[in-house]
């Protein structure tokens, strides 16, 4: 157990720092998300109809961010190799560093989405609805592109290819995340939420054992 | 199938085999397409009938090869079989292209037929989703150096997005769509008449020979490279 929370007090203590990828996400997103309004235009009835979607996918484009280096830094320097003969296991390995960046690049993004939600007019009906489906779906953002990092780790210029891997796995917590949202401000209860939970669930129970497989046959050679 | 382990056995009897394939491949097309001509127009679509013969084949082959690559990459992950990886890897890109076929031809059939040469809905999202996943799964295959990391890889992305084709196969049910809802394999049989369902299985047998022809051929072609490749390196030292 305390292998485990070293671990992720490590990733989180190299996250947060200057340089690394904690403050680059939250930046990103924000930027993307102030970026939209000058292309979709600024009349508020339409922003506040896609406000939701922008946020949702600003949310998964700064996740990725982060994502590439996230075992291809302990690669390189030989931390993984180091990591791979201590008493954690592979599956320990991944859930602590899946859960580093959920707490360095998925909450603080779902903390900051009110602000960004403001900013593109979204009726402060849906504020809590956005709040919690961000909550619920960054855990599964964050998982599966630990997988996709993992089966990517030992590519030059993996970085490419993560987003193309990820982004079709990604649809259903986009399509139910923003979906919920849309839900509350129709007045419709379409149960996006729950959908978007089970599929978080899913996501992030398998995904240490299928990254931990990725990184055994990576380091293996 | 443990005995076609062996690429020397495995050529001998694909080599037997494939003549008879591409034979029934080209007999198979040619009944397909006679009676597909042969049929006649649709009292509603008219003669836009006939794009369910190259349409509707083209996605059920493309799903049956998203099925042949997550059961090659099984057997790749679980068995070690050593021509397990090299089918998934020769799966990929006809699979990819049966469902670009698919996409195309039932966009140009929706145009008349629903008035929109796209729709977001739940069938045609899934399928476009089923694009994304070979194509990803060719990236990594190709973009990892190791052969060997590579088929590993890709092996575990190939079972990830197997979750994709039951999601495709029940879209039409779980979500209003425009997109044809089960028509052929329902309780109560067919609703279509069998006038168009003959040529419509016709063509299906036809694709589904023309899709194993092609991949024993690129099997047979990707055993013949790695011996070349053996050869030269050989020749070199």
């Amino acid at each position: 157990m305390s292998a485990f929370v070293a671990l992720l007090a490590r990733d989180v203590r190299l996250a947060t720092r200057a340089g690394g990828s904690a403050m680059l996400a939250l930046a990103f997103f924000a930027a993307v998300a102030t970026l939209v309004p000058f292309g979709v235009g600024s009349e508020p009835e339409l922003l506040a109809r896609v406000a939701a979607s922008i946020v949702w996918i600003a949310a998964v484009l700064a996740s990725l961010l982060a994502l590439d280096r996230l075992f291809q830094a302990d690669y390189e320097d030989g931390s993984l190799d180091l990591l791979a003969l201590s008493p954690l296991s592979f599956e320990g390995i991944a859930a602590a560093k899946i859960a580093a960046h959920w707490l360095t690049t998925g909450l603080p993004l779902t903390l900051l989405s009110p602000l960004l939600a403001l900013l593109l007019n979204l009726p402060t009906k849906a504020y809590i609805t956005l709040l919690v489906s961000l909550l619920v779906g960054t855990p599964a953002i964050s998982a599966i592109g630990g997988v996709a990092a993992a089966l990517t780790l030992s590519i030059r210029r993996g970085g490419l290819l993560l987003p193309l891997l990820v982004l079709p796995l990604l649809t259903p917590a986009v399509i139910f995340g923003a979906g919920a949202v849309l839900a509350r401000l129709d007045r419709i209860e379409n149960g996006a939420i729950w959908f978007l939970a089970a599929f978080s669930a899913v996501a992030v129970l398998l995904s240490p054992f299928v990254t931990a497989a990725a990184l055994r046959f990576n380091l293996a050679e | 199938m443990l005995a076609y382990a062996n690429p020397k056995r495995f050529m001998e009897l694909s080599g037997r085999v494939l003549p008879w394939l591409a034979g029934a491949t080209a007999f198979l097309f040619a009944v397909g397409l006679y009676l597909s001509f042969a049929a006649p127009p649709d009292y509603q679509q008219g003669d836009t009938v006939r794009i369910m013969f190259v349409h509707v084949p083209a996605a059920w082959v493309a799903m049956m090869a998203y099925g042949f690559l997550a059961l090659a990459s099984l057997i790749s992950l679980v068995n070690r079989h050593p021509l397990a990886d090299v089918a998934a890897k020769q799966a990929a890109p006809l699979g990819a292209m049966f469902t670009a076929l698919a996409l195309v031809t039932g966009s140009l059939w929706g145009r008349p037929m629903w008035g929109a040469y796209w729709v977001w809905d739940g069938r045609l999202t899934s399928f476009l989703l089923l694009l994304f996943l070979y194509l990803g799964y060719i990236a990594l295959r190709n973009a990892v150096e190791s052969e060997t990391r590579a088929a590993k890889a890709a092996a575990i992305l190939a079972l990830i997005g197997v979750v994709n084709l039951p999601i495709i196969e029940f879209s039409v049910q779980w979500w209003t769509t425009l997109h044809q809802g089960e028509s052929i394999f329902r309780a109560g049989g067919p609703a279509i008449a069998a006038v168009f369902l003959w040529p419509l299985f016709a063509m299906a047998a036809a694709y589904t020979m023309l899709f194993f022809t092609l991949v024993i051929v690129r099997i047979r072609t990707d055993i013949l490279e790695r011996r070349a490749r053996a050869l030269t390196m050989g020749h070199a030292a």
